[in-house]
Order: C-alpha cells, then sequence, then structure tokens
C-alpha cells in the first residue's frame, strides 16, 4: 500500500518535471533558431527594403540577391573552396595531432613528461590574439604569405583541443586496453590509430566541430596573411562586400552571403554531431 | 626620448631606382640628399614593368577604369573558369602587354591599411613584378602616405599644373604634402550640402523653394532656430547629432595634430560639441552614429527627419531612392547650400616611389582625373562629381540636368557655389582615428554618462591608443 | 624478469617523445617563436607613426610601467570578468540541467538528438553577423523597442546600448547564446563516457535523479568540467568580436564594455609591439593565475600524479 503510494508520488513528480523540461527545452529551441529565421528573412530582401527596418515576413529577394552574389565580382565559390579546404584540413589535423599528442602523454613514462605536461597547460592560456603581430612577421619570414598552410598548419598543435583529449582519455581510455593491443603484437603506431583513435570518436568529433567552425568563421588571422582573390576566404570577402562603396553596397547581398556561408558549418555539424548525440562509446570502455 | 628612425622609403628607394639604373656605387650619396627630387631622375628608366599592382579597398576605381580607360581590358583569371560558368573572378587585367592585378582588401579593422603598409615598407626588397606601382587613399589619412616618399609627386610622373589647373582647390591641399608638392589626384570631388525633407519643409516653413530654404539654414544660429520649430512641429532636426560633425570638422582653422604632436581642439570642434549637446538634449537631434538603423530612419517620411547633410553620392545611392515610399523615391528631397560649405568622400590615386611603371602610372592618372571627355563620361555614366570646374560648370548650367531625387533640381549649381570655399589646409595624417574616437568618446558626453571633461579626457585615452605617437 | 619488463616500457616510452614531435614542432614554429618576439619587444619602444618605424629602442620595463599606472588595465579586467560572469553563470547552470536532463535515464525525454543538435546552432553563426543582427534587433529603432512600446510596456524607446548594464547584460547574453550549446556538448560527450551501467544500479538501489546527479554524474564529469571552466576562462579572457561590433569598437558606455583583448586591440591598430607585447605578457600573467587558482580549486593537482 506504502510502496504504490511512493511510487505513484514519484510518477506525479516525473510527470510535472517532464513538463518543465520540455517547456524549457522549448524555449531554449526558439531562441536557438530565431537567429537564423532573422537571417533567412533578411536575406530575401531588398537593400532598400533593409534600410526600412525589420520585418517578420519574407520578401521576395532572394534569389535575386543570390545571382547578386555570384554574378558579381567577387569569387564566392573560390571563397567557399578555400574556406573548405581550410577548414577541413584543420580539423583533421587538429584531431589527429592533439589526440596523438594527448595519448603521448596519457600512455607513456618518460623523462620531462610532467614538464612537457605542465607546459602545455600553461601555454594554453596564452590568448590568440597575442601573438598574431608575431605570427605574421613569421609567416612573411617562412614563405607563408598568401598561403592557406599559414592557415591550417599552426593548427597541428593547439593546446587547448590537447588539453580536451587528455581529459577525455583519463575518463574513458583505460591502459589495460592499450597494454592488450601491445600483447597481441601491435606496433604503437598500429595500437594508436585501431584502439585509441576509434575509442576517441565522440571526442575528436566534438572537436573536429569546434575547429571546424572556428576556423570557417575566423576572420583575424585571414585578414592578415591572405591578399589576393584566388585565396580569401568566406569572412574576407563578406567583409570585402560591407566595405563595398556605396554604389554596390548592399546589405541583402551580405546577408545572402552570410546564410550562404552558413550553410557548409551545418552540414558538417548535422554529419558530426550524430557521434555526439548517437552514443557510439557503449562498449568500447567497459572493462 | 624618441629617438626617431625614419624607415626610409626615401633611402632604401633611392637605393634600388639607382640600382636599377646601373650605378649602385653611387646609392648611398642618393640616400643623404633631399628625397623628392630623387624619382624624377628615375622615372624614365622605371618604366618596363610587366606587371601593374594597384592597391585598393573597394571596385570602384577598377569600374572606372574598366569603363572609361579604353586600354584597359579584363582578362580575368583562372578562376573564372569554374564549375560555374557565370563566376568571374576578375582579379587581373590588362593595359598592353602590361599585366594588371587589383589587390583588394577590404578597409574593415584597417586591413586596407594594413596590408598596403607593409607592401610599401617592403618595397624596396620586392621583385619588380611585386612592387606597389599605384595606390589608393582617403582623405583622412592621405597625409600618412602624401606626407612620406612612399608616394611619388604628380609632376614626376609627368602630370604638369596646366594639367590639373581646373580640379578643384581641395582636392589638392589633401594631398599637398609639407613641402608643397602634389603627390596625388582624384576623378572625383565629393562637396557636400544640405539635404532637406521639402514636405517638411512646406509644413514647417511655408517654402520648399531652395533659395527661401537656404535663409533658415544659412548660419548656425539660424539653423538653431530652425530646429527648435522643427522639434516644435513633431521633426527631428537631423536623425543623429553625428550629421553635421563633418561640416564643422572640414572647416578648422587648426589641424588636430600640431607640429610637436600635441592634439588639439579646434574652436569650431568645441562649438559642434556645444551645439550637439543642446541639441541631443532638446530632443531635436539623437546622440546615435550615422549609418546605424537610427540614422536611416528619416529616409522615409515616418521617420521625422528634416535635414541631412551630404554629397550627391549620399542622396543618389545611399537614402533609398529605389525603395518605393521613400522620400528619395518620391523626389522630396531639396538641396541648399547650408550654414557651411564642405566635402565627404572621395578617393584618391597616388604613384608609389619605387614603380617599375611610372609611365603608365602617370598615363593613368592624366586619363582618368584631368581628360575632360573622360571626367563628362563619368559624370554621365556613374552619377560622380567630376574633378574639374569647367566640366562641373557645364553641368550646372546644363537645364536639362535634373535629379528625380530632388525633385527636378540641378544639385550641381548648388555643389559648384560650395565647392570653391572649401578649405582643406588644416589636416593632419591622423584626422581618421581622430574624427572616430572624438565623435565616439562625445557620445557619452550627449548621452549623459560623462562630463565634457570625462569625455574628452576618454578621447585622449583612444587616440593615444591608436596613435602612440601623440600626446595632449 | 623484472628486468626485461622494464626493457620493455623503456622501449615504449621511446614513442612518447616520436607521439610528441609533430605538436611540439607546430608549437615552436608558430606559437613559440611569435611568443618569444612578443615578450623580446616589451622591453623596447616600438611603434609606427605612420608609415615611419619608432625604435626599437630598449626602455626596459617602461611600458609595464605606462600600462599599471594608466589604471585601465584594471578597469578594463574588471569589464570583462564582470561580463564572463555574467555569460558564464546561466551558461553552466543551463548546461549541467540540460545534461543532467538528457543524461537522466527515469525521465526519458522525446526528440533528444533534435534539442540535443539544436542547442549549438547559433555557435555556427559568425560573430561578427550574429552581433549585426543583434545590433538591429535592440537598436532604438530596433523590433524589441517597436514591441515594448507597442504594447504600453514602455512609454519610449529604451536604448540599451547608451546604459552600462543593458549594454553589458546583452553581451554576456549573446556569449551565453553562443556558447552554451558547445558546453553542453562537452559535457554529454564526458557522460557518453560514463558507463551506463553505474546509472542502473544506481536506479536499482532506489536514487533519485538529484542524488543520481550529484554522486555519480559530477564527480565523474570532473575532468570535463574543468576544461569548461578553464576553456570558457580562457575564452572570456579573450573577448572580443561581440563587444567590438556591439559597441562598434568603442566599448562605451563610457568604457564600460571595454574588454582587454579590445584594449590590446586599440594597440594591434597601432603596430604598437612594445606597448603591445607588454600588456600581451601581463594578460598572460593574469589568464595563468586565473587558471592556477581553477586548477587548485577543483584538486586537480591528484590528478596529474596519478
Amino acid at each position: 500500500m506504502e510502496q504504490t503510494n511512493m511510487k505513484a508520488s514519484k510518477g506525479m513528480n516525473i510527470h510535472l518535471r517532464r513538463i518543465i523540461s520540455y517547456v524549457v527545452l522549448i524555449l531554449i529551441t526558439i531562441m536557438c533558431l530565431v537567429w537564423f529565421y532573422i537571417l533567412f528573412i533578411n536575406s530575401t530582401r531588398s537593400h532598400a527594403e533593409l534600410n526600412r527596418g525589420f520585418t517578420v515576413v519574407p520578401s521576395t529577394y532572394l534569389l535575386t540577391n543570390l545571382q547578386n552574389v555570384l554574378h558579381g565580382t567577387l569569387p564566392i565559390l573560390t571563397g567557399l573552396r578555400n574556406s573548405i579546404i581550410v577548414s577541413v584540413i584543420s580539423a583533421v589535423l587538429c584531431t589527429y595531432f592533439s589526440t596523438m599528442t594527448a595519448y603521448a602523454i596519457h600512455v607513456y613514462d618518460f623523462k620531462g613528461k610532467r614538464i612537457a605536461y605542465t607546459f602545455i597547460l600553461a601555454v594554453m592560456m596564452i590568448p590568440t590574439q597575442v601573438t598574431a603581430l608575431g605570427f605574421i612577421k613569421l609567416v612573411g619570414n617562412i614563405g607563408l604569405d598568401d598561403h592557406l598552410g599559414a592557415l591550417f598548419l599552426p593548427s597541428i598543435a593547439v593546446p587547448v583541443t590537447f588539453f580536451y583529449m587528455k581529459q577525455y582519455m583519463e575518463s574513458t581510455l583505460p591502459l589495460s586496453l592499450i597494454e592488450a593491443a601491445r600483447i597481441d603484437g601491435a606496433n604503437e603506431f598500429y595500437t594508436f590509430n585501431r584502439v585509441c583513435l576509434p575509442l576517441m570518436k565522440p571526442a575528436v568529433a566534438v572537436q573536429a566541430i569546434f575547429t571546424f567552425v572556428s576556423s570557417w568563421n575566423n576572420y583575424f588571422i585571414p585578414a592578415l596573411v591572405l591578399h589576393s582573390d584566388e585565396k580569401k576566404t568566406l569572412p574576407i570577402l563578406i567583409a570585402q562586400l560591407r566595405g563595398a562603396d556605396f554604389l554596390k553596397f548592399d546589405m541583402g547581398q551580405v546577408y545572402v552571403t552570410i546564410a550562404f556561408s552558413i550553410f557548409p558549418v551545418i552540414v558538417v555539424y548535422l554529419l558530426l554531431s550524430k557521434y555526439i548525440v548517437g552514443g557510439v562509446t557503449a562498449g568500447g570502455v567497459k572493462g | 626620448m624618441k629617438r626617431m628612425k625614419v624607415i626610409a622609403s626615401l633611402a632604401l628607394a633611392a637605393t634600388m631606382l639607382f640600382g636599377l639604373v646601373g650605378c649602385g656605387g653611387g646609392a648611398d650619396k642618393a640616400a643623404s640628399s633631399d628625397s623628392t627630387d630623387s624619382a624624377a631622375a628615375t622615372q624614365e628608366v622605371s618604366d618596363e614593368g610587366k606587371v601593374l599592382n594597384i592597391y585598393c579597398w573597394n571596385e570602384e576605381f577598377k569600374n572606372r577604369v574598366t569603363d572609361h580607360y579604353s586600354d584597359y581590358t579584363e582578362t580575368g583569371s583562372d578562376l573564372a573558369e569554374d564549375d560555374n560558368g557565370d563566376v568571374a573572378g576578375t582579379v587581373e587585367g590588362k593595359i598592353g602587354d602590361v599585366k594588371v592585378v587589383w589587390h583588394i582588401t577590404p578597409s574593415k579593422d584597417n586591413a586596407y591599411q594594413n596590408n598596403l603598409d607593409e607592401a610599401l615598407l617592403n618595397q624596396a626588397d620586392a621583385s619588380d613584378d611585386d612592387k606597389v606601382d599605384l595606390f589608393l587613399v582617403e582623405a583622412d589619412y592621405a597625409l600618412k602616405y602624401v606626407d612620406t616618399d612612399a608616394t611619388m609627386s604628380v609632376e614626376d610622373l609627368g602630370i604638369t599644373d596646366e594639367d590639373t589647373k581646373n580640379q578643384y582647390q581641395y582636392t589638392k591641399d589633401v594631398m599637398t604634402d609639407s613641402n608643397g608638392v602634389l603627390k596625388g589626384l582624384s576623378w572625383q570631388g565629393c562637396p557636400a550640402a544640405l539635404i532637406y525633407n521639402r514636405d517638411v519643409a512646406k509644413e514647417v516653413l511655408g517654402t520648399e523653394e531652395p533659395d527661401e530654404v537656404q535663409e533658415y539654414v544659412k548660419d548656425w544660429d539660424t539653423y538653431r532656430e530652425t530646429a527648435k520649430k522643427m522639434k516644435d512641429a513633431g521633426y527631428y532636426m537631423t536623425a543623429t547629432a553625428n550629421d553635421s560633425y563633418r561640416v564643422f570638422s572640414n572647416n578648422v582653422t587648426t589641424p588636430w595634430v600640431d607640429a610637436d604632436k600635441n592634439i588639439q581642439i579646434d574652436d569650431n570642434i568645441a562649438t559642434w560639441v556645444e551645439m550637439s549637446k543642446e541639441m541631443v538634449d532638446a530632443k531635436e537631434t539623437t546622440s546615435e552614429a550615422m549609418w546605424e538603423d537610427q540614422w536611416k530612419t528619416g529616409f522615409y517620411p515616418e521617420g521625422k527627419v528634416f535635414n541631412y547633410f551630404g554629397p550627391a553620392w549620399l542622396f543618389n545611392f545611399s537614402m533609398g531612392a529605389d525603395d518605393e515610399g521613400s522620400v528619395a523615391n518620391s523626389g522630396r528631397w531639396g538641396l541648399c547650400v547650408g550654414p557651411q560649405s564642405f566635402f565627404w568622400g572621395g578617393t584618391w590615386i597616388c604613384g608609389a616611389t619605387g614603380t617599375d611603371n611610372a609611365g603608365l602610372v602617370g598615363d593613368i592618372m592624366k586619363t582618368m582625373t584631368c581628360d575632360e571627355t573622360v571626367l563628362t563620361e563619368i559624370v554621365n555614366d556613374d552619377d560622380d562629381f567630376a574633378n574639374n570646374s569647367v566640366v562641373m560648370e557645364n553641368f550646372a548650367n546644363d537645364e536639362s540636368y535634373q535629379s528625380e531625387i530632388l525633385g527636378g533640381q540641378n544639385p550641381n549649381k548648388i555643389f559648384c557655389e560650395g565647392v570653391k570655399n572649401i578649405d582643406l589646409s588644416n589636416i593632419s595624417s591622423y584626422d581618421q582615428g581622430c574624427n572616430e574616437k572624438f565623435q565616439e568618446a562625445m557620445k557619452n558626453y550627449f548621452d549623459g554618462n560623462a562630463s565634457y571633461e570625462e569625455a574628452l579626457e576618454q578621447f585622449y585615452d583612444k587616440v593615444e591608443a591608436t596613435y602612440p605617437a601623440l600626446s595632449h | 624478469m623484472s628486468n626485461s619488463k622494464n626493457n620493455a616500457v623503456i622501449k615504449y616510452n621511446r614513442w612518447g617523445y616520436i607521439f610528441l614531435i609533430p605538436f611540439a614542432t607546430a608549437y615552436i614554429i608558430f606559437q613559440m617563436i611569435p611568443l618569444i618576439t612578443t615578450i623580446y619587444n616589451s622591453f623596447f619602444e616600438n611603434y609606427r607613426d605612420g608609415l615611419t618605424i619608432i625604435g626599437p629602442n630598449f626602455i626596459g620595463l617602461e611600458n609595464y610601467k605606462t600600462l599599471l599606472e594608466s589604471g585601465k588595465l584594471l578597469t578594463y579586467a574588471k569589464n570583462t570578468l564582470i561580463m564572463w560572469v555574467m555569460g558564464f553563470v546561466p551558461q553552466i547552470v543551463f548546461s549541467l540541467l540540460l545534461a543532467a536532463w538528457f543524461s537522466d535515464p527515469a525521465l526519458r525525454l522525446k526528440g533528444q538528438r533534435f534539442f540535443k543538435t539544436v542547442i549549438y546552432l547559433p555557435n555556427l553563426i559568425m560573430a561578427s553577423a550574429f552581433s549585426m543582427l543583434f545590433f538591429t534587433l535592440f537598436s532604438n529603432v530596433g523590433p524589441i523597442n517597436s514591441i515594448l512600446v507597442g504594447t504600453g510596456i514602455l512609454k519610449e524607446s529604451y536604448q540599451f546600448f547608451n546604459h552600462v548594464w543593458s549594454t553589458r547584460a546583452l553581451i554576456a547574453f549573446m556569449n551565453f547564446v553562443m556558447w552554451f550549446g558547445n558546453t553542453t556538448i562537452l559535457l554529454l560527450a564526458g557522460m557518453l563516457g560514463i558507463d551506463t551501467s553505474l546509472y542502473e544500479a544506481a536506479e536499482v538501489d532506489g536514487a533519485n535523479a538529484t542524488q543520481i546527479f550529484y554522486r555519480i554524474t559530477l564527480p565523474l564529469l570532473k575532468p570535463i568540467l574543468l576544461y569548461v571552466m578553464i576553456t570558457s576562462l580562457i575564452g572570456g579572457l579573450q573577448m572580443f568580436d561581440v563587444p567590438q561590433i556591439l559597441t562598434s569598437g568603442s566599448g562605451d558606455p563610457v568604457g564600460s564594455s571595454m574588454t582587454l583583448i579590445m584594449y590590446l586591440n586599440m594597440h594591434l591598430y597601432s603596430k604598437n609591439y612594445g606597448l603591445g607585447g607588454a600588456l600581451s605578457v601581463l594578460l598572460f600573467i593574469i589568464t595563468g593565475i586565473l587558471s592556477l587558482i581553477i586548477f587548485k580549486a577543483m584538486g586537480y593537482e591528484k590528478g596529474v600524479k596519478k
């Protein structure tokens, strides 16, 4: 009798909590999606309409704006290609080598390990802008000026991603697994690539998204490094659209380019997010 | 104690140029000699370049050259054959055998100047095909380049005083260095005037005729009285206090920075602050920034704004003329001289010291800024105000030249009247930062968030961070 | 026997160095050298005056003195921290709440995949574009004010960007919207690493959701939480895009939303390598101290030793 009562109250409780959760989640969803709606609305409006202020109803200029951008003199498609090159390579290099570095610290015991680890943690705090000027000088000196390599090569060493991988390994990569692989006669590279990396999939997916997005949206460094039109990435072209002279200045084009440049990121995100929300890890860790 | 070490475009450029002539031994002597002449000696020989590098921040000049410099043809680039056949990656062109490369960097976050500065500082070491040949500047920072040896005197480029005699004086003031040498030219003038809403004028002042409206805004005292009338009738005089800023800042009697690099506040600027504070407090205008939403409200009748200050490009291209229902679209703006004449905007062409295409650079400059046929074409095709008094007087007296936006008024009459009075002898190389930071800091005063002294202190802080060489 | 094992370990451990090579090389080239240049520069007077380069002249600690004496640094550090906290507190609260809900087996939320996917989306918009939208929305003549005035909540439009706390709140709110999804994803990814049998066991033992959260989820999430704290702090101290664009670079009203990096940016603008370098070093020190405090507070020392 008493037990059923308790069960009932617990059920009520859950029911209420579920309602609250849904309400909050729906509100949050609106807060997350409203921006995309506004961007979409704005990219369907002409420059003149945008000047008039804000509306909630889409207008009819989406295709016109898009055509103006594509037929304009800015190489938007090349920019798209460059952005994809830089972001994909950055994401791959960053996640692969950060995992490798974390693996080195996590699995092996070597002289200077503590120092190396503490050092990386310490330098993690250095704001990127701090070294920007020195970086530009360096880029010029080693001949990477106006080269996409200057944007993706540094992502081999990203302390923050390393730190994440290390933290993740601490909770999910048992050393016994590595030992087992060794006993099976696997060499160290093989162990890393075939035993460690698969286990790290969710972490790699998370960091790949972060790296992809941040290099996709990066303006500061590319603006300083890239000069020629065939190398420019999308954020620079958007800035160029915004800086267009009064004759060509067209907010409709700016918005449509922003919307256009968000699409690939959303696609990449949706592709990778299944690793995060799907729960692929189950299995490998137990034991 | 600041020791100045001038990175000498002068020494380096001279070394390099003499190297070209083939008497490198004389370089040291040349470096120590006066700078302005050194470029002249080399002008004839440095004309063999295969590549013409042009630095600019948008496509305006490129379009002018494409349309009006007949030898120029666009060749596009390899990128033109992208998947979508219609993508024109037009980064390159051709003049005769010379390849033209446009280096376009947006001005946002100072990117254009950063890029140009690096290129100019490396000019001496750059290979011939990479050297900057020609670059564009705006008035606010023109002196930064003009007052150095990075720019060539136009005389050395083969352009005489006779060629430029019809150009407006202010456009030459901007480009004259401290030794009185002319270093750059523009194809456009941007004289500006007072743009008023005819309907509002009719309702509140009882007339919409430019000559009569001018009486209500002929000087700042009268302007203030009119502002009060506008307020009482439910209109803002201007959308933002910053609208009138350039009218004052273009008419200063002292430059922002004196010879000892001290920042000084001109009386005219101080007057603007005083007037603007009173107007903001009286709700005759707002403290908002230009180009933002509040500023744009007056483009439409609902915005209830009486006037803007600006040049032809402002009402032609930036005030929603294509948008049905806008004041511009219904042709209800009027133009009168206003309290003071001033200018706003414009692009100037400079030849870079060390160019290997001096002849070509000179010819482009001459054709684009001195050739009256080309300039007439530009006015007809692009609605620019050409930098030539003869050409513009013709347009001013041409009854058939009417602006629909201005209800059939011929703006060139007003502009030609005003442009003669523009005096730009008091500019400094720091104007861009000073103007920006000043308006920014004063907003705090207008909003009541700071006293005038506090706002001024903020201004000094920011300017001195932007230009470490300055103090107050 | 123990000898041979030791040999094997040493043989393996050599790989530790090998695996460190790519990172070390890239780090030294792309960050170490620029950083050393920066520190070196901080002892010199070295800036541009137009196209003229002043210096470099060795001036010792003069740059540091200038910065510390002006007192601006403290103000801007305070601004930065205030805005970070204003954004981070709701961010961590919401992220933990969402993560707890998502991981609560009893709650069995439907559409989890959708919600989990949606929360990160704001981060995909360029900060500059996002700020542009915000600026338009909250401007004096923007839709938010129209609604507030239209519904009679306000008599006349509220000038969001002319008041200290409303400006700061908007910046914090933007950071919150942009980053809470990121944090939630991190926490979720951490949770996926937690053995589900632990939850099941706890449930069998009759633990309620709150107990499960505090006793199982939170402790096991500690490494990831530490990561979130540290990265958020670093991100917070690097706060730049949003306030820069929202206030058009002014950091107004009266400099109350000027962050440290915006201040640094002003020096970078003038290529003031000396003062900018000194400011960078000070920033580095500030960040270092704050991170150390967090490391200590989270009891991270133990983790390293183990």
